[in-house]
């Protein structure tokens, strides 16, 4: 699949990413560093270990927040809001290392995603017939069930969550954050440690996320193959500042990225900016 | 929370309702309901010393199951629900004193007053966690123990507080045949709003806020929220236990109400299973039963042997001895407790006579 036969997304920014930088003590994690994510956009974060592509995740969902910039979803900045206020506006995510909760069943994880959706509170939960939660949990089950086919996960439904190999976590991981409803989704790494197998179904699964389910994705990961056939767009992080953003191929042609992920040659001087542009 | 376990052959769900139930199974159900009618029968024969043992199951047991949302589900701890228990207490006993609510009312009234107070000793726990949570709580046993001795106004101070006993309709329930009725009205109730609420959206925020606190956040929990509410229910539950338990006795006393008894809470959790609402039940009767099984066991002995003074003179001890014995053989050999035992057996009676 390449970018020319895929339709072009519409122009809207869902989240925009302004000057933002980010240290902890004297250790600069992100360099202000600006991007825009377009609606219906498939975008790519890539760079070498340690460029600071999951601070900056952490910085879009809340979990760090930058020491400057603004972080903006749907045209709202919502810079200051904790994790849990930026789910509810529309941004869901999932997480590097398996964050799953480990002894629910795989359906309550992704229950646990709806969330924000349901209404029932411990007094009208507590009430389940009387109060109209059963009915509320039910219709919330069925769209459950929708992402479940989807990721086709059925038949470990009931599993706990904890006992699962890694390929299923990872997609488990995926439905609870789809669950979300989000306009907006992040991917830290969805296929690190996956054999190519696994790998080729996760990133059909993005795919179709991204055109039948039309949810805009910004997706970290390390398997060049894989992000240069799917994204739309790549940008290019090193030591924590932007060095290249823009087409996979483009990106790829880009001299300073080759130098940051192959090294440059004692002999030949360092490209400079200009050089570059 | 029903973990996948093993279901027997044709059962089919056929639609998403009959997915989400309490049970897993019918059987299993109607297995419960029957119990219920079996304890409905239970003052007809049973002795009142048993019956008293089951009325202590009873309202031990509804507290206990607060403690469980709180330590089992949310994944807090609490070292100071003795003094949520004996709140309840000396507040359904000030409400009936006071201002004339009827006793039935009361207890519900205490468990609401004691909700609000847990709110507000929770708040610490939105910050805290772990062994500095253990802390604070204690803070809190003893700031209420002396509460309970000082506030003459609510507790009627070191003289303690008259509890009234139960009056519906004009007719007085007093003695164990009759109370054995509400215990078991209330216990029914309780444990099924506490099993609904662990099926629905809070407690599964509950769960989430244990397993994995900052993916439940950017899964839309809100944290802080979560951790005091679960603190304001486990109030609840400990605020009606105790009422019960005050009306029960007729006198409340703020004695009762020391860490020693918290920690008995916290060994019924561990001991029936953590985060299991059956296992609650299991849990407190196994503690209540175990010093009167000690006491039988000794009495045994000496049928054999003959009067031993030093034994007799250490019964209290062993007693003591027994509980922590339980505890720590639990931690060791069925971290799960014993509601995880149960599944066990039933599922090896399910797979008898070929165990794979």
């Amino acid at each position: 699949m390449s970018v020319e036969n895929t339709p072009m997304p519409e122009l809207r920014p869902v989240l925009e990413v302004r000057d933002v930088s980010l240290g902890f003590g004297g250790v600069r994690a992100l360099t202000e560093v600006s991007f825009e994510v377009r609606k219906g956009e498939l975008f790519s974060i890539i760079g070498p270990n340690g460029a600071g592509k999951t601070s900056m995740l952490n910085c879009i969902s809340g979990r760090y927040r930058p020491n400057s910039g603004r972080v903006m979803l749907n045209g709202r900045d919502v810079t200051g809001f904790t994790p849990n206020v930026r789910a509810t506006l529309g941004l869901g995510r999932t997480f590097q290392n398996l964050a799953l909760f480990g002894h629910m069943s795989v359906l309550d994880n992704i229950m646990v995603g709806r969330h924000h959706l349901l209404r029932n509170n411990a007094l009208t939960g507590a009430l389940y017939w009387l109060s109209g939660a059963r009915k509320e949990e039910l219709s919330h089950r069925r769209k459950v069930e929708d992402i479940i086919d989807f990721l086709e996960i059925a038949h470990i439904r009931k599993a706990v969550a904890g006992t699962l190999p890694y390929g299923l976590r990872k997609r488990v991981e995926l439905a609870r954050a789809m669950a979300v409803e989000p306009s907006i989704i992040l991917l830290d790494e969805p296929m690190a440690g996956m054999n190519l197998e696994e790998k080729e179904d996760m990133a059909r699964y993005i795919v179709d996320l991204n055109e039948e389910w039309g949810m805009t994705v910004v997706m970290i990961e390390h398997d060049m193959g894989v992000v240069m056939d799917i994204s739309h767009r790549v940008m290019v992080l090193e030591f924590g500042r932007k060095i290249a953003e823009g087409l996979p191929d483009e990106v790829m042609a880009n001299e300073r990225v080759k130098v940051a992920y192959l090294g440059v040659d004692d002999d030949e001087p360092v490209p400079t900016e200009e050089q570059v542009a | 929370m029903i973990s996948s376990s093993l279901i027997p052959c044709g059962q089919f769900k056929t639609s998403y309702g009959a997915d989400t139930t309490i049970f897993l199974t019918p059987a299993s159900r109607n297995f419960c309901l029957l119990g219920i009618l079996v304890a409905l029968a239970a003052p007809l024969v049973l002795s009142n010393y048993l019956l008293a043992l089951l009325i202590q199951i009873g309202y031990f047991g509804i507290a206990a199951l607060g403690l469980n949302i709180l330590v089992g589900s949310t994944g807090q701890i609490s070292l100071g629900h003795a003094a949520f228990f004996g709140f309840g207490a000396f507040a359904s006993a000030w409400l009936n004193n006071g201002f004339g609510v009827p006793v039935l009312l009361a207890i519900p009234l205490a468990g609401v007053m004691t909700t609000l107070l847990g709110l507000l000793f929770g708040i610490p726990a939105g910050r805290l966690k772990g062994l500095y949570l253990a802390i604070a709580t204690f803070a809190s046993q003893f700031i209420l123990e002396d509460f309970f001795s000082r506030a003459n106004w609510f507790t009627g101070g070191s003289s303690g507080a008259q509890a009234a006993p139960i009056n519906l309709f004009g007719y007085e329930v007093d003695g164990d045949k009759g109370f054995f009725y509400v215990v078991l009205f209330f216990v029914v109730v309780m444990y099924v709003l506490g099993a609904n609420l662990l099926r629905t959206r809070d407690g599964r925020a509950f769960v989430a806020v244990r397993d994995h606190y900052l993916s439940a956040e950017v899964m839309g929990i809100n944290l802080t929220k979560y951790r005091i509410l679960s603190f304001g229910i486990s109030s609840f539950y400990a605020g009606v236990g105790g009422a019960l338990y005050g009306h029960y006795l007729g006198y409340v006393s703020a004695e009762g109400f020391t860490i020693l008894l918290s920690i008995q809470f916290l060994g019924m959790i561990i001991i029936g299973g953590m985060g299991s609402v059956m296992g609650t039940l299991m849990g407190t009767a196994f503690m209540v039963l175990l010093p009167e099984g000690t006491e039988a066991a000794v009495s045994t002995i000496k049928h054999f042997t003959g009067d031993i003074p030093a034994l007799t003179n250490a019964l209290a001890y062993i007693k003591e001895a027994a509980i922590g014995l339980a505890i720590v053989l639990f931690l060791i050999f069925e971290p799960d407790g014993l509601v995880h035992r149960w599944r066990l057996i039933k599922s090896y009676w399910k797979l008898y006579p070929f165990s794979y």
